[in-house]
């Protein structure tokens, strides 16, 4: 399978208070146009990801507002898979293309978080969990990867909590690199370990923010995209489920959906781990990365670590993990986080990453999560001669 | 929001408030809280009242909790193993957090939960206290 990839857009991810969901989701549809250098007219079909508007916009009915936004009357529709719900929007993208329904396709995510409290946030999210086995006991988001977090550190002590903070230092150290990220400050690990507790032993700084933002993706048939002179190629799409909550899992130190979409993504792009030169990975907390590591097959279970230890998943290391800033750095605005990882990936393979940029990649992938795992989504990028 | 609707917790009142559960009759699985279909593939289950005890298998202390436990932070939330097999998630109090550990025994409590609003229903559930 290949999907080609013909333009991209992304917003400033950050407090965006002059924008409400309507902008921010035009604003990088227009921007993936311009990069496409297409017309409105020119796409068959929109799928756009979204996961929280309802709860805190009061605006359902995503998929019209992404048709309407570009005067379109095509196919538009709006896919929820929590904080996957970018990344299922893009597999939504590539399967109409490539049932051949649609030519070209463009894919969206955006979410408007910033417009209410922080409880309210933390509600509205925690939907993502199981809400009558978790959510009534007062788990949140933070708390279901705390909950992992601490299993994972019992059963492997080598991952120390100086370790787990190099997953934010580094996001850090790119998000520093990357003008679309909401922080662009390098931090140290004191920064990290001596933040505020939010869900021990998660910290502040271990745990992504609360953005606003969008992406978009334009996306087309392989004879068309190579009509077009398109370098930039999905050729692997990876989906996998578990339990909503962490209490029905086999393994609280791994996320079985996650390996399950890898090993589908990498089977039908036909690669192996070896192949990849970049991972744009799901790190909503330190911790996560950890998990996103192991599940794509840069290390076994309970030795993420080392790769931290020796500092190889920054972007001239040997496994460059969220060049963007990941979740951590450069934001998370949840639906927009899946195409915002297709974007990133974009850019490596074309050499526009700048400060950041991964030397001669050819291969990468991108892995969204929902939930604490309960969604598992694996993209495959490749550069085509 | 949800929460403040009277109803919405109310199917689930005899699991909660008398910790009952389900166990599988073919491969003899137990869950807390309704599963329907058994990981084996069997539909048919024998309802149990669990004893109530059990070991912490993780847990974390939440300072940043959601709008109806807004102003009960800091509290701790652990993943229990019964010793029927479930494994239930729940809030562990009465104790010193620095004394709980991966390990650590408890054994279940009657306890409110929160209201629905200021007139509303108030949620019953069941919490954990540790034996220490």
């Amino acid at each position: 399978m290949k999907v080609g990839v013909l333009g991209i857009g992304i917003t400033k991810f950050g407090e965006i208070w002059e924008e409400g969901l309507r902008e921010l989701l035009l604003d990088a549809q227009l921007r993936a146009l311009n990069d496409a250098k297409m017309e409105p007219k020119q796409i068959d079909a929109l799928y756009t990801g979204n996961m929280c508007a309802d709860s805190l916009s009061g605006q359902l009915h995503i998929g019209a507002m992404a048709a309407e936004n570009l005067n379109l009357d095509k196919p538009s529709i709006r896919v929820e898979g929590a904080c996957a719900s970018g990344s299922l929007a893009l597999r939504q993208g590539v399967h109409s293309i490539a049932s051949g329904d649609a030519d070209i396709v463009m894919v969206s995510g955006v979410e408007k978080m910033t417009d209410v409290s922080t409880e309210q946030v933390t509600t509205a999210l925690m939907g993502a969990g199981d809400e009558e086995l978790e959510g009534f006991n007062g788990l949140t988001f933070p708390g279901l990867y705390a909950l992992l977090a601490k299993a994972y550190m019992h059963k492997y002590p080598a991952l120390t909590r100086e370790l787990l903070a190099e997953v934010s230092v580094k996001n850090h150290f790119h998000g520093a690199r990357n003008p679309y990220a909401q922080f662009q400050n390098e931090i140290n690990i004191d920064t990290v370990i001596n933040a505020t507790m939010v869900a021990d032993p998660l910290t502040l700084f271990d745990c992504s923010p609360i953005t606003d933002g969008a992406a978009s993706i334009i996306l087309a048939s392989e004879a068309t995209a190579k009509k077009l002179g398109t370098e930039v190629y999905i050729t692997g799409s990876g989906l996998a489920n578990d339990s909503l909550s962490l209490a029905r899992r086999k393994s609280l130190t791994r996320l079985d959906a996650g390996h399950a979409a890898a090993q589908r993504a990498y089977k039908q792009a036909g690669i192996t781990v070896k192949d990849i030169n970049f991972a744009e990975v799901h790190d909503c907390f330190s911790i996560a990365e950890i998990y996103a590591v192991e599940a794509l097959g840069f290390a076994k279970e309970g030795e993420a670590y080392k790769l931290y230890k020796d500092k190889q998943t920054y972007f001239d290391g040997k496994n460059p993990i969220n060049t963007s800033g990941g979740l951590k750095a450069c934001g998370h605005p949840v639906a927009a986080t899946g195409v915002k990882q297709a974007v990133e990936a974009t850019m490596q393979l074309r050499g526009e990453a700048g400060l950041r940029q991964v030397k001669g990649a050819t291969t990468g992938v991108t892995y969204n999560v929902g939930g604490s795992g309960a969604t598992a989504c694996v993209h495959v990028f490749k550069k085509m001669k | 929001m949800f929460r403040e609707s009277p109803i919405i917790r109310w199917r689930n009142y005899s699991d909660r408030y008398r910790l009952n559960g389900y166990k599988c009759t073919k491969c003899s699985a137990a869950y807390f809280e309704y599963k329907g279909l058994c990981t084996c593939g069997n539909l048919d289950f024998n309802e149990v009242q669990f004893s109530g005890k059990g070991k912490i298998v993780s847990y974390t202390m939440i300072h940043s909790g959601p709008e109806v436990f807004e102003n009960k932070s800091p509290y701790c939330v652990a993943l229990i193993d019964l010793v029927e097999g479930a494994r239930i998630t729940a809030q562990v109090m009465d104790c010193k957090y620095e004394d709980l550990k991966i390990g650590t025994e408890v054994e279940a409590v009657f306890r409110k939960f929160y209201a629905s609003g200021e007139k509303g229903v108030i949620h019953y559930g069941t919490k954990f206290v540790p034996k220490f």
